[in-house]
């Protein structure tokens, strides 16, 4: 019998189990993370390695250095993460990992250490949908929030709005045509030099600003559609400050943060009420490494008070690419059966649904 | 002692298992570059053609580079994973000492030469059946792990004033340049010689392993033997 057979004969009675036990594996960017997690929701065990510092200094992730790191670090981070959980690696009842989308390079450390792991621990493999990851952090945050809901998925790579129907299934209301939100943040916070990454630091100046110095452009936000773009909005900005650069006008970068800050803020919260509304969702979840921006948080929130909607987002830490969100969604994977074979590739531009 | 083996530097993916007395079994694929989906299909096939379970295997062996730095980090992120599930020690063996390997033994000298793009090769230059056994196995390496161009190579190589056979995936790209350089003192390889071997790996493996050359999981590196393009640019 195969190792593919025998993983589905092994998971028949997983329903019976009362714990469940899944290493997750993260490598599709610049964080290495792994996690333990019980039932999906509790983390026993949790450990990111940041590779920020590496590449601060090339002004974004150079993918070769951040393969490199991650094949350095991985193992050793994989024995701290089962220490900490204080269950042996034999005992974990899956591993999970990140399968795309995200740099091939990367995805690939990952793919290889888990399938290696799950054939050695004679145990079944997950692959993991990235985003799928980014919205399952809600679970371990929100002890009973369960489908369905409305999500809002923003981060450097990511901007879509996703109805989630039930575990593992997802409709894909909306998405960004061109540059995900996380991307203007960084592409502007270069345009100002204030270095790599331009999520926080924009966030931060953006309190200390003007948010309506300038009226940048809302792309989008009176069509009916629930797409976004932020590539106009990006070159909007960088147009403005080169004028005011060559008439040698003085600005202050905090009104410059707080006014592109508000123009992204204002599409993405008209944006998800709207699709709220229409769908008749009740709850809105935030999900993705901008979710843990202030702004959004803060302005989203008040929105959903006026609509009397409820707004869930995970804590900072779980709004990152992390091991403990791809666990949880490999727990509701194998729940449902969906085991994968050792043929499984990394594949980077993996489609949710 | 047995050794289960992993080649996925270049074009090839492949498997062996072998003990001290001869080599059990060998998966070889050189055909499309899908390493990352082929290579544990591969492996779970020749252990279940053999009948023997990765808990037979006393190390994991893996060529550790230079080569394509995706195909290593493949081959080494999946036998450090197999020595962690299994708390097995693991090798790293030298992409080039196991294409020498492949020619042993030999009168004259051994040159496995790689495709290392940008006009260079991935190289360094072997004896077989030397007194000092620097490698083991009978096969001794005279110069450095090299990537530079296929003339400064040349010129190295005459300098010896010897015979020379080449195997390696370079030596298609090369070959003409070679021959009008070397003329009747270079020689090429048989096909079956000519390209990666895990069964190589295997051998030279446990040459290492009887020398007490194992590692822990978490010590195998790949060596890449260049930097990446942006540290290149940046200098550092």
């Amino acid at each position: 019998m195969s190792y593919f057979d025998r993983m589905k004969d092994k998971i028949k009675n997983i329903e019976a189990k009362k714990e469940v036990i899944i290493l997750g594996i993260e490598t599709s960017c610049d964080e290495t993370s792994a996690a333990v997690v019980r039932n999906g929701r509790e983390v026993l065990g949790h450990k990111i390695a940041s590779q920020i510092e590496l590449h601060r200094k090339y002004g974004g992730v150079v993918p070769e250095i951040a393969s490199r790191k991650h094949v350095e670090v991985i193992n050793p981070l994989i024995d701290e993460t089962v220490k900490e959980a204080d269950i042996p690696l034999s005992e974990m009842d899956g591993i999970a990992v990140t399968y795309g989308p995200g740099l091939v390079g990367a995805l690939l450390v990952g793919v290889a250490t888990a399938k290696a792991l799950a054939f050695g621990l004679e145990t079944p493999l997950i692959g993991v949908h990235h985003i799928e990851g980014h919205i399952s952090a809600n679970y371990i945050v929100h002890k009973n929030l369960e489908p369905p809901f409305l999500c809002l998925v923003v981060s450097g790579g990511h901007s879509h709005l996703v109805g989630v129907m039930d575990y593992g299934r997802y409709e894909i209301l909306g998405q960004t045509l061109d540059d995900a939100a996380g991307e203007a943040y960084d592409k502007i916070a270069r345009t100002l030099k204030l270095g790599y990454p331009g999520g926080p630091v924009i966030d931060r100046l953006a309190q200390q600003g003007d948010p309506h110095f300038v009226e940048y452009p809302r792309p989008y936000i009176k069509d009916p559609h629930y797409n976004f773009s932020f590539s106009g909005l990006k070159t909007a900005v960088i147009n403005h400050l080169h004028s005011m650069d060559q008439r040698g006008q003085k600005y202050r970068v905090e009104d410059i943060a707080a006014s592109f800050q508000q123009a992204v803020v204002d599409v993405l919260v008209d944006k998800t009420i709207k699709a709220a509304e229409d769908t008749r969702s009740q709850r809105i979840v935030l999900a993705g490494g901008v979710a843990a921006n202030s702004a959004l948080k803060t302005q989203l929130g008040n929105r959903c008070r006026e609509k009397g909607m409820e707004l869930y987002y995970p804590t900072p830490l779980l709004c990152t690419d992390n091991g403990a969100m791809i666990a949880s969604a490999g727990y509701y994977k194998l729940r449902r059966g969906l085991v994968s074979d050792l043929t499984l590739n990394a594949i980077p531009g993996l489609p949710l649904a | 002692m047995m050794v289960l083996a992993v080649e996925s530097s270049g074009t090839v993916a492949a498997v062996a298992v072998a003990n001290s007395d001869k080599l059990v079994g060998e998966f070889f694929l050189d055909h499309r570059r899908t390493h990352s989906q082929q290579l544990l299909p591969l492996l779970e096939g020749l252990l279940n053609s053999l009948d023997m379970e990765l808990g037979d295997m006393d190390i994991f062996a893996v060529s550790n580079g230079p080569g394509s730095f995706t195909g290593l980090r493949i081959g080494i992120s999946t036998v450090k994973a197999l020595g962690q599930a299994l708390d097995k020690p693991v090798v790293g063996v030298p992409t080039l000492d196991g294409l020498a390997y492949n020619l042993i033994p030999r009168e004259g000298l051994i040159c496995p030469i790689m495709d290392a793009r940008r006009e260079q090769v991935y190289t360094s230059i072997y004896r077989s059946g030397s007194s000092t056994h620097s490698i083991g196995a009978g096969l001794e390496r005279l110069d450095e792990y090299m990537a530079i161009p296929v003339g400064a190579l040349i010129e190295k190589l005459k300098a010896y004033n010897e015979p020379v056979l080449f195997n390696g995936d370079g030596v298609i790209p090369y070959w003409e340049i070679i021959r009008e350089e070397m003329g009747e003192k270079a020689h090429r390889s048989s096909i079956t010689h000519m390209m990666q071997r895990a069964s190589s790996i295997a051998c030279l493996a446990l040459e290492m392993a009887h020398s007490g050359l194992t590692q822990n999981y978490m010590e195998l590196v790949p060596f890449y033997l260049r930097k990446s393009q942006a540290e290149q640019k940046f200098g550092l």
